[in-house]
């Protein structure tokens, strides 16, 4: 095999910039499963629910796909809000999260997968904007604009929420949460309230991660699959509920598909993500920067 | 459909009876569907029927592990395309092979594939179980579109014979009429499991693995005993698969459908006894077969999706623990 530095050095750059948009459609998995211990395996389904709202903004309204889903992401908040009303009603309460409430996200994932196929068919969607083509040339290497704007806004994203969660009150009640809700409770604050107010949360960010998915590549409903081992990788690979750890994981797995898919053709990307999934399971359940 | 409510009454009958005489009754059962399968003269009922049959298997596969032990596999595709091709594979290297062989290699084959998953994640929390098994489905179907062999992304063909052995008659007939051995299989198997030591050690993971460690439980063992049946029967039940559609391609061998229908079955019928998976495959398997010829074959699969929703939001215990509660 003809290993070139120049092939070499953008397989790691292309890496780094998809690491970042990992980042971004993790995150909302790392508030739910990290930190609110809601193992919501439907996330990447929220996230193609987002990439069809900036498709639909983009092609019908003709507007930038960031801002379609920017606007549109209280929606998905208020979503969230009531996808965990009725996860917390149904599950969390009786206290049979692990078979039932499993089951339900499952479901969910399925029922939105056809959903969308019996809406939008099984073609691939794109969008059309500035940065969809073209590079931007640094001299020494040129950057796509189409990977390095979702990099940017991954980032952009995890800086925001990284903010808001140790500044905000709000925020300081989510990590609360996340280390003990019986003391929680002893504060008299309501941690269902709370973890509502952290679900509708993680819903927006997936609406923002679906607008940098479609960016990214072309979408079509069952694409969602791909990115379940993806993003649980990433988040156990991160050690739960850290947001550091988190994008460094998201920039290693990154770097290493693009590597294997340089070195050894795309159809291996998927199964890098299990990999290292597995021997993280095995050796370091408790992630790089675990606890 | 006759038959299968005299299916019902037999197994009511049954309930007090021990392992070998309960074999008995499901021989009878599954000659009795066989007989009045056949009364129909075409071949459409065998492959509405094999179809209904293949998820009995399946749900009550997944049951053993996640009913009987309460760790979730979603991993159902993986194991089940492993049987499947593993018959492809045998039937391009070894064409003479009969088709129980066949189903023997594939559940083997299945079952360490389970076995080494279980072994990597099973000490950890159940989430991270499921999360594994997850993402299994999706490498394994890597590792198949990848492998030129058994056809790749392109698929494979299988050619089947015209004539049944043994039996005579359509090769389809052949098919159902294993298939619904291999169903009195798990079924004997999972009300064994049931009632034997290992069914208690299943159902003490269940409720409280911590205290059944403590109270010397060997819980990994246990578990992977589980995740290795449940996952040799998935892997059975898809053996027959490349025979029965001829045509196996990685996205149809793999599709999202076989899961949330093994899932959705045992939840809807109920997790905690033998019967559940089957009530739950007949209920759902019937009414999809119904959608699919008399409404649209798009719709048809949504319905296993949402009838899992609402069952397990609304009726935690299937259709078995309705009428549990009522009496």
């Amino acid at each position: 095999m003809d290993v070139s530095l120049g092939l070499l050095t953008n397989a790691v750059i292309s890496g780094l910039l998809l690491g970042g948009f990992y980042a971004a459609v993790s995150i909302g998995v790392a508030i739910s499963f990290g930190m609110l211990d809601i193992v919501n395996i439907a996330h990447p389904a929220v996230i193609l629910l987002g990439s069809y709202v900036a498709f639909i903004g983009n092609t019908v309204f003709g507007i930038d796909p960031i801002l379609a889903t920017i606007i549109l992401a209280p929606a998905f908040y208020v979503l969230g809000m009531a996808a965990y009303q009725i996860y917390y009603v149904a599950f969390e309460r009786r206290d049979d999260q692990s078979l039932r409430g499993l089951s339900f996200f499952f479901g969910i994932l399925f029922i939105a997968e056809v959903g969308l196929i019996l809406g939008f068919g099984v073609d691939y969607r794109s969008v059309q904007a500035w940065y969809t083509q073209g590079n931007l040339d640094l001299f020494v290497v040129e950057l796509p604009w189409r990977l390095l704007v979702p990099f940017l806004l991954g980032l952009v994203m995890v800086a925001g929420l990284q903010v808001f969660l140790s500044r905000t009150f709000v925020g300081r009640a989510i990590q609360a949460v996340a280390q003990d809700q019986g003391a929680l409770r002893l504060m008299a604050a309501n941690p269902a309230k709370i973890k509502r107010i952290a679900f509708g949360l993680s819903f927006a960010t997936a609406a923002v991660a679906g607008a940098a998915l479609i960016i990214i590549q072309p979408v079509e409903p069952s694409i969602g699959r791909e990115y379940i081992g993806r993003i649980f990788a990433i988040c156990v690979l991160g050690g739960l509920g850290s947001f550091p750890g988190m994008v460094i994981a998201a920039v290693t797995l990154g770097i290493v598909e693009s590597l294997t898919s340089t070195f050894f053709g795309p159809s291996w990307a998927p199964a890098v993500a299990f990999g290292v999934l597995l021997v993280t399971l095995a050796v370091r359940p408790n992630g790089i920067l675990g606890r | 459909m006759a038959s299968l409510a005299a299916k019902g009454a037999e197994a009511e009958a049954a309930r007090g009876l021990g392992n070998v005489a309960f074999v008995g009754v499901l021989v009878v059962a599954a000659v009795a569907i066989f007989g009045v399968t056949r009364l129909f003269g075409n071949d459409y009922a065998f492959f509405a029927a094999y179809v209904v049959v293949q998820y009995i298997v399946l749900g009550t596969a997944w049951n053993i592990l996640g009913g009987y032990t309460g760790y979730v596999n979603f991993g159902i595709t993986a194991f089940f395309a492993i049987g499947a091709y593993s018959s492809v594979v045998l039937y391009k290297l070894t064409p003479w092979l009969p088709l129980p062989v066949m189903i023997v290699v594939g559940g083997v084959m299945a079952a360490l594939v389970g076995l080494g998953t279980g072994y990597l994640t099973l000490r950890l929390r159940g989430v991270f179980f499921s999360i594994a098994t997850l993402a299994l489905a999706v490498v394994v179907q890597t590792l198949i579109t990848n492998w030129d062999f058994v056809g790749g992304a392109r698929g494979a063909y299988v050619l089947r014979p015209k004539l049944a052995p043994l039996i005579g008659g359509a090769y389809i007939e052949y098919l159902f009429l294993v298939m619904l051995g291999l169903c009195v299989v798990a079924l004997a198997t999972a009300r064994a499991i049931e009632r034997s030591a290992l069914g208690y050690g299943f159902a003490a993971i269940r409720d409280d693995e911590a205290a059944a460690e403590a109270s010397g439980v060997p819980t990994l063992k246990l578990k992977l005993i589980a995740t290795a049946l449940s996952g040799g029967f998935m892997g059975m039940a898809g053996a027959p698969l490349p025979y029965y559609v001829t045509y196996l391609d990685p996205s149809s061998g793999f599709s999202l459908n076989y899961a949330v229908n093994a899932i959705a079955m045992p939840l809807i019928g109920g997790t905690s006894s033998w019967l559940g998976p089957v009530i739950g495959a007949v209920l759902v398997g019937g009414v999809q077969e119904y959608i699919r010829v008399t409404i649209s074959s798009a719709v048809n699969v949504l319905v296993a999706g949402v009838l899992m929703v609402a069952f397990v939001i609304l009726a935690p215990q299937g259709i078995v623990g309705l009428f549990q509660r009522k009496r």
